[in-house]
């Protein structure tokens, strides 16, 4: 008998048309939005983690920190400097500390300018190699740059890859940097990581004087002689540059980050997107829930004849209770599917989107059967449960009211 | 269990509604025997409580006072599901109003009584179409109730209210809506059944037509059983009060 009340419910639905999709829109938000963040989740987390697959388990980096305490202008940032590359140079336990620059800089070549990343390359061989060894960097054509390499520049692969000068960029052109002219020595092959494809590596001397900066550090790249002392000389360094500035332990205006931080923070950036969406779609959620429940009270209503007729011809109770709430759970249902499809769409939009803009992501979705089916399921049962109020008064209608109605 | 000669019967039954302040003494102690077979009607003007009667005898309400047995049943002592299951069993209803229901076609309605008596598909499609062919609707079994006149539509509620076959058949003003022409043809049909030994309860308020279809009539008045008057050959005679 369940269907027989499903197609009377199916065509009460389509009865009202319009008002059931109107009805719905609350559930299409919620799914679309649980389904196209999950089917982007992975490919969000490859993506991301892609920029950062240059992470070496023996490698630590050193940042400035903002404290954001005290009043305005106590909480000037100091910035990192040769001074404190010294102090960690001397540290027990480090093999290397080099110092990284990177900024953001304009470019221009066949009249057409562009901002880009430029950082540098250090000024020791043994320091270069790091630098290169620790991004993954190769070069794709021409040859990376060394340390007598001075006004020249090695190139991201999507110098090549994006038509964004209008002119093909080939080894041996020149591009005006900042403002200086600059020989092209190498493209680099292409990376995972779109910063890398988009990177412009100079000479440290070159990129000084380009930007006008003094003596200042954007981050220090460590590398420790016994890997598992990475924790060890991690703390070692925050000692020692908290002892040269006089700070106590809370007070830090640096920060010292190990991979495995590195990656908890990104897990924290995904999980705070992931909350964020989830919380979006439960509010739209609840509010497709109440968007059904009062559909369904209006339906009560204005059904209250027909509900009387069917009491007359022997519908019992239960009969026109199973009615109502099939047609509550029908509105989720459709809702649900209509959701997961939208979601889905949405996905795969926004994974165009991004491949569009940054090729070098290779972002994906990835397409989980149980996920949707999942999604429909929930959708299916809020709408039976906002339907059981107002099924449960349909159901509990005296047949004389009903039929008086 | 020996059948008894009343279909149903109504024992010193009262129906008061509550207004206001005020106590509305809609049916006030009316005592009514309906046999088996019979052709009976149920007459007054509005406000005399022969609706509420109706309400009553069709077991879609409940006394404040008093017994209704329904086939040997007290139906005061049941929930109001195992009431639908036995009134949809026992009694088919037809209404001033038709009451069809709008969205499903002629043969939809007519099917409908049938799905609350779990009654397989196949068998409900089969005897629809029966009782349709045999109200004359063979053609139109596929019409949504706004397609069809409303003689058509009382026709479609005749073969609603015979669907399950039912012992009973409670009309409520069953030409109120119609013209006198296709009022006559709906009382024809309900002639008909009653001569196949259905029991045909009828509320009106027309005395001719109650007179020239039924064999029994209760008169009411302010709730009450004025008189009961009786066809005997073809003259009308007071049986009772």
């Amino acid at each position: 008998m369940i269907k027989d009340y499903v197609s009377m419910s199916a065509r009460n639905v389509r009865k009202r048309g319009i008002r059931s999709w109107l009805t719905m829109i609350g559930i299409f938000i919620g799914i679309a939005a649980v389904v196209s963040l999950i089917s982007l989740g992975d490919g969000l987390q490859n993506a991301i983690t892609g920029q950062f697959d240059t992470l070496d388990p023996n490698k630590l980096t050193v940042t400035n920190v903002e404290t954001g305490f005290g009043p305005p202008g106590s909480t000037a940032v100091q910035k990192l400097t040769k001074h404190d590359l010294e102090l960690i140079e001397d540290i027990g336990g480090v093999r290397l500390a080099v110092a990284r620059l990177i900024r953001v800089v304009e470019v221009e070549y066949n009249d057409v300018s562009r901002f880009r990343y430029v950082t540098n390359i250090p000024e020791e061989q043994e320091d270069i190699d790091l630098v290169y060894d620790s991004l993954n960097v190769k070069p794709a054509q021409g040859s990376l740059l060394d340390r007598r390499d001075k006004g020249q520049i090695v190139l991201g692969n999507s110098f090549i890859e994006e038509d964004s000068f209008g002119r093909e960029i080939r080894v041996g052109k020149r591009i005006n940097v900042g403002g200086e002219s600059f020989q092209v020595k190498g493209i680099l092959e292409k990376a995972g990581s779109f910063q890398i494809n988009s990177v412009i590596f100079m000479q440290e001397e070159d990129l000084k004087r380009v930007l006008d900066i003094d003596d200042e550090i954007d981050l220090i790249v460590v590398e420790v002689e016994d890997q598992n002392e990475l924790d060890a000389v991690a703390e070692r360094i925050r000692e020692k540059i908290r002892d040269d500035r006089n700070l106590d332990v809370g007070e830090d205006d640096f920060s010292v980050q190990t991979p495995q931080q590195t990656l908890e923070t990104i897990n924290i950036i995904l999980d705070t997107i992931n909350i964020v969406v989830g919380a979006i779609a439960g509010i739209s959620l609840l509010v497709g829930g109440i968007g059904i429940a009062n559909t369904m009270y209006t339906s009560v209503l204005e059904r209250t004849k027909e509900i009387g007729v069917m009491k007359a011809v022997g519908a019992k109770d239960e009969d026109i209770l199973i009615l109502f709430l099939i047609e509550s759970a029908a509105l989720g249902f459709v809702g649900g599917v209509v959701g997961a499809i939208i979601g889905l769409g949405l996905a795969f939009v926004a994974a165009l989107g991004v491949n569009f803009i940054f090729p070098a992501l290779n972002f994906g979705v990835s397409f989980s059967f149980p996920l949707v089916a999942a999604a429909i399921i929930f959708s299916l049962v809020i709408g039976g449960l906002s339907g059981i109020v107002p099924a449960y008064r349909a159901s509990k209608l005296k047949p004389v009211e009903a039929l008086r109605a | 269990m020996k059948k008894s000669p009343n279909i149903i019967e109504l024992k010193k039954v009262k129906k008061h509604y509550k207004m206001g302040d005020s106590i509305v003494r809609a049916v006030d102690g009316v005592s009514i025997k309906i046999e088996r077979g019979n052709f009976v009607s149920i007459m007054g003007p509005s406000g005399s409580g022969k609706s509420t009667t109706m309400n009553l005898v069709g077991s879609l309400d409940i006394p404040t006072e008093g017994s209704i047995y329904l086939d040997n049943i007290d139906i005061a002592t049941l929930s109001e599901s195992r009431l639908a299951q036995i009134r949809g069993r026992k009694i088919g209803f037809i209404f001033q109003s038709f009451n069809l229901v709008p969205n499903m076609t002629a043969k939809e309605n007519v099917m409908m009584p049938m799905i609350f008596q779990e009654i397989e598909e196949s068998e409900r499609k089969k005897r629809a179409e029966e009782l349709l062919r045999l109200v004359e609707l063979a053609d139109r079994m596929d019409y949504l109730p706004r397609q069809l006149s409303g003689g058509q539509q009382q026709r479609v509620a005749i073969a609603r209210s015979l669907a399950n076959d039912p012992e009973v058949i409670l009309a409520d003003e069953p030409t109120g809506n119609l013209d006198t022409k296709t009022g006559e043809v709906v009382m024809d049909f309900l002639r008909t059944l009653n001569k196949q030994g259905k029991t045909i309860i009828m509320v009106t308020h027309e005395p001719e037509l109650a007179e020239e279809y039924s064999n029994k009539i209760y008169w009411m008045k302010d709730g009450k059983i004025e008189k009961i008057t009786s066809k005997s050959g073809n003259t009308w005679k007071v049986s009772g009060k």
